[in-house]
């Protein structure tokens, strides 16, 4: 059984870290990119990033003034049984998020959409948002929460069998230019493409491609791992760099994600993760133990499986 | 002016005289010593549409007009936690920057993205002051060092957290990049304009898309196949 106190205790912790933190992968991605800059004023924005991030460290101080939209993610091993349940784990995520907002302390960015309603707590109607998976044998849940920031730098397209590959190239020059001039999408950033699936589960898979997946991790078929790299140098090859000055940094890696769709179609969406790459996760065990990471780990085999069965792994059967 | 080395940095006062702003090109990085006070569409609606008197001696008191919300707290006891600072885009204030200027003798307009060129011309020119940029845009931590401390917090009541009109006494604070000169010249513009010079190379090999958008037809009764 794993207490509901301690989930909340690590929840409040994840805040924290997510607001303040960078994490490693993003950071050793931009450093390597400011290395490769030669854009001057790009170069100088790249600096002054990796100067703010020291200093929100040392200050304990978010990164960002602008705080993001903290959302959740909760991954189940399928022997996790947790102390009230469901709906406790859901009061205890929304609790952490509204003691963290005035902790930290965040913006309170979430309001009522026409009302504009703030609770001065980044808790309303529908946030945060709490999205859910599982996976084989384990007697833990994986707590993630992203801070994701941005109103530009996202998109969608339906495109079709016939655009190929020219078009999907296409539709994500389109986004990474329209958002890119003047810096509005806060780049470069960790771009998350979703292809296939169906409206709603594109934009879902591209936002998971962008906020659950690391830099330098690849996608399990070598083709749409090729592509992958191909795109990052594509949008570092634009010519636009930092804040749409001259330069070369517009992505720090590309991930695709793909989901089955219908036929006659190729859905398409685009997701911009910021310069504040906000996400922290823990692993939460029924024994009490607690494990911080920044790697979300979501997706899987089993999360892309495409089989009908799916055949546990024997090293998987119990817990992990 | 293609490749100019590094940036040159400079620190520059909330009042500053007209011949500190004439050196100035843009590209410069600007740190402020001084008071900036926060400003937004509420206190510019507050101020200019409904007449009410601007609760500050400006520009005595300052001539730096941010735009921004800063993630802070108002403690119990009346004191300040200010965590991050960062700016909110400038672009959709347009409206009111002319009136203000006149009404706020500011020098220094401080936000996100700058503005358009017209404004640049029409509005910031003719009353000498320039645009500066924050950086990244998410220096939110930087910025927060920068910070001394809030003097006055004011129309919190009527406007609210956010909209508010926070000055807050600034050391070292930055940085900020000129995105404008005195004579109107725009860095975004001038990278812009480069940049759009490589773009087809960027575009070869793709393919517009099958189905089209509105947007990339401006006649609605178009189709778009
Ligand atoms: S997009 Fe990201 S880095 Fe930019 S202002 Fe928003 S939260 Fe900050």
């Amino acid at each position: 059984m794993i207490s509901i106190d301690l989930i909340q205790q690590t929840a409040e912790t994840l805040m924290d870290k997510a607001a303040i933190e960078i994490p490693d992968d993003y950071l050793d991605g931009l450093k390597k990119t400011a290395s490769q800059e030669d854009g001057d004023l790009s170069s100088f924005v790249l600096q002054a990033m990796l100067e703010n991030y020291q200093a929100a460290k040392e200050d304990r101080r978010a990164m960002c003034g602008d705080t993001g939209c903290p959302r959740w993610y909760v991954k189940m091993g399928n022997e996790a049984q947790i102390e009230g349940g469901a709906i406790a784990l859901e009061a205890a995520l929304r609790r952490a998020t509204a003691n963290a907002t005035n902790g930290v302390p965040l913006r309170p960015n979430r309001v009522h959409p026409l009302w504009r309603t703030d609770h001065d707590n980044n808790v309303g109607i529908g946030a945060p948002e709490i999205e859910y998976g599982f996976e084989p044998g384990g007697d833990w849940v994986d707590l993630i929460t992203v801070h994701k920031g941005g109103l530009f730098g996202t998109d969608y397209r339906m495109l079709f069998p016939s655009d190929g590959i020219e078009g999907i190239k296409r539709f994500y020059l389109d986004c990474l230019v329209a958002f890119g001039k003047r810096g509005l999408a806060c780049q470069p950033a960790i771009i998350g493409i979703g292809l296939g699936g169906s409206k709603d589960t594109c934009m879902v898979l591209g936002k998971r491609a962008a906020c659950l997946r690391v830099v330098g991790d690849k996608n399990p078929d070598p083709k749409i791992a090729a592509l992958e790299d191909e795109f990052k140098e594509l949008g570092n090859s634009i010519g636009m760099g930092a804040m749409g000055f001259v330069g070369k940094s517009m992505v720090i890696d590309c991930n695709i994600e793909v989901g089955y769709c219908h036929t006659g179609g190729m859905q398409m969406s685009v997701h911009a993760f910021c310069l504040s790459s906000r996400r922290a996760v823990a692993r939460v065990f029924g024994d009490g133990r607690v494990e911080y990471r920044t790697d979300p780990d979501w997706f899987t085999d089993y999360q892309r499986r495409d089989t009908v069965e799916w055949n546990i792994p024997e090293n998987q059967t119990k817990s992990a | 002016m293609e490749h100019s080395g590094k940036p040159n940095k400079i620190r520059l006062s909330t009042n500053p005289t007209n011949e500190a702003l004439s050196k100035l090109k843009i590209g410069d990085i600007v740190y402020l010593d001084g008071v900036v006070y926060t400003g937004r569409e509420g206190v510019y609606m507050r101020a200019i549409e409904d007449g009410e008197p601007i609760p500050m001696d400006l520009p005595a008191e300052s001539a730096a007009n941010f735009h921004c919300s800063p993630a802070a707290v108002q403690n119990e006891d009346g004191s300040f936690n200010m965590g991050a600072v960062t700016a909110t885009a400038s672009f959709r204030f347009s409206k009111w920057i002319g009136a203000w200027f006149k009404m706020s003798g500011a020098k220094l307009i401080l936000g996100k993205g700058g503005m358009s060129p017209e404004d640049y011309k029409k509005h910031f020119v003719p009353n000498g002051a320039i645009y500066l940029t924050t950086v990244g845009y998410g220096t939110g931590a930087l910025l927060g060092r920068g910070v001394k401390q809030v003097r006055a917090l004011h129309w919190r009541k009527e406007l609210g957290l956010a909209q508010a009109i926070w000055v807050i006494e600034v050391e070292n604070f930055g940085p900020f990049i000129v995105e404008s000169d005195l004579e109107g010249n725009s860095l975004f513009e001038r990278e812009n304009a480069k940049i759009a010079e490589n773009l087809s190379k960027a575009y070869e090999g793709t393919r517009p898309a099958v189905l089209k958008r509105f947007g990339e037809t401006d006649d609605r009764k178009d189709e778009l196949i």
